[in-house]
Parts: C-alpha cells; sequence; structure tokens
C-alpha cells in the first residue's frame, strides 16, 4: 500500500508539462489525485515519472463565452458544484456532480482528471457526454479540439497521445425551455454508480425539439442511446413516449461485473432513463 | 528508478517541520513517520475510509491521497491541533459527551471533517451533515452519535459565541 519509487516533477506552466511529456518514458499527470493515488497506492500504476499539474498556472476556471461554459481541466469539482454560472446555466453538471465520491473528494478531484481517467461509471463523462462537450487538448504541435464522442477509445483509455494533455472543456449551453435530469443508482451515495442516466430535454410548445440521452455504466464507455433520442423527437413530453424510449434500454449491449450482471444493468437503465426524462419534462415545463 | 530525497517544510498546526522525505511518501505518512504525528490514522490508504482527514487550508482532504511534497506551502491541520493546553475543544468534548466514539480508530478523521463542517457551515443541514459525514467510514457507532455530537457542538458554540 506505499507507491513504488518515481521522479517528481512540479512544472509552473503548461509550456512546461509539454516538455516534460515530449522528454520522459512512461510518465503519468497528476491531477487531483482521487482515482491515481490508489492507484499508485496499490501499485496497479507504477509510472517512472509522475508529473504533478497542482500548481501549474492557466489550467483552473469557469468562464462563459460565446454561448458555451469552459471549464479548465484542472478545475476541483467543488469549485464547479458550487458556481453561480454552473448552476443556472448548466444544472445537469451541478446535479451529477452531488452523486461523485463525497464533499471531501470534490475538494480535491477535478474535471480534467476524472474524464482522463474515464472510469466506465464515472458520472462527469456520462454528462459530458450528453451535452456534446468539446475538448481542449494541448501538445507541442499547439491546440486540437476533440468531440467528447470521440475521445473513449476503449476500456479506461481516452485519445490521448503520450505527449498530449487536455487543458479545457467546454459544454454548449442549451437553449431556452430545456429541462436536465441526471439519476443513478449506486450502492452507497458516492459509490461509483452501476448505472447513471443523464437527460437533456428541449421542449418547443408542447413539442420535444431535441433529445439527449446518455448512460453511464453499461459499457467500457459512455452510451448514447441515438435511437431512443429520434424516436423522442418531433413527440410529446408523454408518459407513453417516454416509457417507449425507456424500452429500447431492452436491447442495449451491457456488461457483466461482480457488481451486477447485464440483464440488470439493461433493466436499470430503463428505469432510469424513464424517471430522468420525466424529471428533465418536468423541468423544462416550469 | 531514482526518487531523489526531496527537502520541504511543512507547515502542521501553524508550526514548521523540516523533513526530508521521497517524493512517494505521502503526507499520511509524513505526518506519522518524519513528524511524529501519530494522531492521525491510516484505514486503507486509498481513499476509501477518509480516517486519514485533515485540513489543507481549511478544507478536509485525504492524507493518504496526496503526496507530502504537494503539502509544502500549505497550511495543515491535524487532530493534534485542536485540544488547547491539555483542555478539548467543544468538538472533543461533543464527541465525548454523546458517545461518538467507541474504538476511536476513526475518530481523529470524523474530528478533522466536524472542524471544518463547523467552520465553513455551522448551519448545515440534517440531509447535508449525512452527505458530508458519508465520506468516512465508522465500524463501531452507526453514525448517528456522530453526527448529534457535531450537531452538538455546533450548538454550544453558536451559545458560546452569542453568549
Ligand atoms: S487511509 Fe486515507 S482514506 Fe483511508
Ligand atoms: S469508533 Fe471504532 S471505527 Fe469509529
Amino acid at each position: 500500500m506505499k507507491p513504488a519509487p518515481f521522479a517528481y516533477h512540479d512544472p509552473r506552466s503548461i509550456e512546461e508539462v509539454l516538455d516534460l511529456l515530449a522528454s520522459l518514458d512512461n510518465a503519468r499527470l497528476l491531477a487531483g489525485g482521487q482515482s491515481l493515488m490508489p492507484m499508485l497506492n496499490m501499485r496497479v500504476a507504477f509510472p517512472d515519472h509522475l508529473i504533478d499539474l497542482n500548481r501549474v498556472e492557466g489550467l483552473t476556471g469557469i468562464m462563459e463565452e460565446g454561448g458555451s461554459i469552459r471549464i479548465g481541466a484542472m478545475t476541483r469539482q467543488r469549485d464547479i458544484e458550487e458556481s453561480e454560472v454552473i448552476r443556472a446555466r448548466l444544472p445537469l453538471l451541478a446535479e451529477a456532480l452531488s452523486h461523485v465520491g463525497h464533499r471531501q473528494t470534490r475538494n480535491r478531484g477535478t474535471i480534467g482528471g476524472s474524464l482522463c481517467n474515464l472510469d466506465p461509471s464515472a458520472e462527469l463523462v456520462a454528462v459530458a457526454t450528453a451535452l456534446d462537450a468539446v475538448l481542449e487538448v494541448q501538445g507541442s504541435a499547439g491546440i486540437r479540439e476533440l468531440s467528447i464522442h470521440d475521445f473513449p477509445v476503449g476500456f479506461m483509455t481516452p485519445a490521448l497521445a503520450p505527449e498530449e494533455m487536455l487543458t479545457a472543456i467546454r459544454l454548449p449551453v442549451p437553449p431556452a425551455g430545456h429541462g436536465t435530469a441526471f439519476t443513478e443508482f449506486a450502492r452507497r451515495h458516492g459509490d461509483y454508480a452501476i448505472v447513471s442516466a443523464a437527460v437533456l430535454l428541449v421542449l418547443e410548445g408542447s413539442r420535444i425539439a431535441r433529445a439527449s440521452l446518455t448512460l453511464g455504466g453499461v459499457g467500457a464507455g459512455p452510451l448514447r442511446l441515438r435511437t431512443a433520442e429520434a424516436m423522442l423527437v418531433g413527440g410529446a413530453p408523454s408518459e407513453a413516449t417516454f416509457g417507449a424510449a425507456a424500452a429500447e434500454c431492452a436491447g442495449i449491449e451491457a456488461m457483466s461485473d461482480p457488481q451486477a450482471p447485464a440483464w440488470y444493468r439493461r433493466r436499470l437503465s430503463a428505469v432510469l432513463t424513464r424517471r430522468a426524462l420525466e424529471t428533465a419534462a418536468a423541468r423544462a415545463a416550469v | 528508478m531514482s526518487d531523489a530525497m526531496h527537502d520541504l517544510t511543512l507547515t502542521l498546526n501553524g508550526q514548521a517541520h523540516a523533513i526530508r522525505v521521497e517524493a512517494r511518501r505521502t503526507l499520511a505518512d509524513a505526518l506519522r513517520e518524519d513528524c511524529g504525528l501519530t494522531g492521525t490514522h491510516l484505514g486503507c490508504e486509498h481513499g476509501v475510509c477518509g480516517a486519514c482527514t485533515v485540513l489543507m487550508d481549511g478544507q478536509p482532504v485525504r492524507a493518504c491521497l496526496l503526496f507530502a511534497v504537494q503539502a509544502e506551502g500549505r497550511a495543515i491541520r491535524t487532530v493534534e491541533g485542536l485540544a488547547k493546553g491539555g483542555a478539548l475543544n467543544p468538538l472533543q468534548r461533543a464527541f465525548a459527551e454523546n458517545h461518538a466514539l467507541q474504538c476511536g480508530y476513526c475518530t481523529p478523521g470524523f474530528l478533522m471533517l466536524g472542524t471544518a463542517i463547523l467552520e465553513t457551515d455551522p448551519g448545515i443541514s440534517d440531509e447535508a451533515l449525512v452527505e458530508a459525514l458519508s465520506s468516512n467510514l465508522c465500524r463501531c457507532t452507526g453514525y448517528a452519535n456522530i453526527a448529534r455530537a457535531i450537531r452538538a457542538a455546533a450548538d454550544a458554540m453558536s451559545t458560546e459565541g452569542a453568549a
């Protein structure tokens, strides 16, 4: 339960981090440490070099710009959860954060760390997927933008080259008349969810103009329910419509693990999706 | 892999401690092994139990999920800083009076978590208190007395403040 030896690097700027990433072998970035530190302590991870991001300038902050909210990768989860801008403009994110670990771990945990760790049941990954997040990735060649949908390339594996880092995440603010909801089932509050559902509905009059449904925890990465979304658009926000969309979850591919078998995950998915749809519709209506 | 020694100065309960540690030394181990402050307990060493909770710049954090090198320049408070001149502080007294500990293993962590709650959110709702306490494990008390003790300390401190 003690980490293996590593060389510690404590850069102050993004440029320094990129130089280190380009020159060192088997290096890992240390963000809030709420997932990587346990992995180091248990020696599941044993990098030769640890690059600490906690003193790097320019990686934190929440800013509204051009219809999106931009959040620095090292912004603490607790700061996001308590941000007035987030609560007003992206309540889905604040709601999901209340399920991420505990207040105490959110004091250290960061949004970028959670996204890059890409745990299959991570709440922030599901929300970023539901909101069509755009990621800013920096490497020696400059900054590139990446859709969250192209980010997971396998189990806990983000589409980042060894010499790249995630610097910020941009979340488009949904139009007026929208409602969102996040529901999850975990054995205990604060545990990783067995299944979570993140929903966004945009209503126009008595019709659904846009729907976004994402499940977390069912497979290696977040699962966007595109077929169910297509069924919802144009329909009325009614029990029957939501029931039919949720029933789509019976056909999804879900994983089995010691926590829960696949059939149970499918069943949870349908129930949580329906509940999230009902809540989102009620919130959109007010 | 080489791991050079790092010379650091930690600020613990307002006092400077100069230590020489490897980078892989967690803050929890540095407190116990290098600074002689064994009040901070280690239950799991991977962020699950909260026994190692200390305050960093006033916020509760898990000392097993931080390296000592990361704590340089930050104000760290541990359970040793609570009693003044051998007299228990109101929160510690409330733990004793409300039977909020049995074996006491989890107690330093809960005391530091409780300290942060009293300092930042003394009027915390019952629901939020339960949520905040859910980050720490206690295998003895069943939690209700811990919540009661923190509430009692908050009440005692507000009457003292008003008096
Ligand atoms: S010892 Fe740190 S959380 Fe258990
Ligand atoms: S008093 Fe024994 S673990 Fe809490």
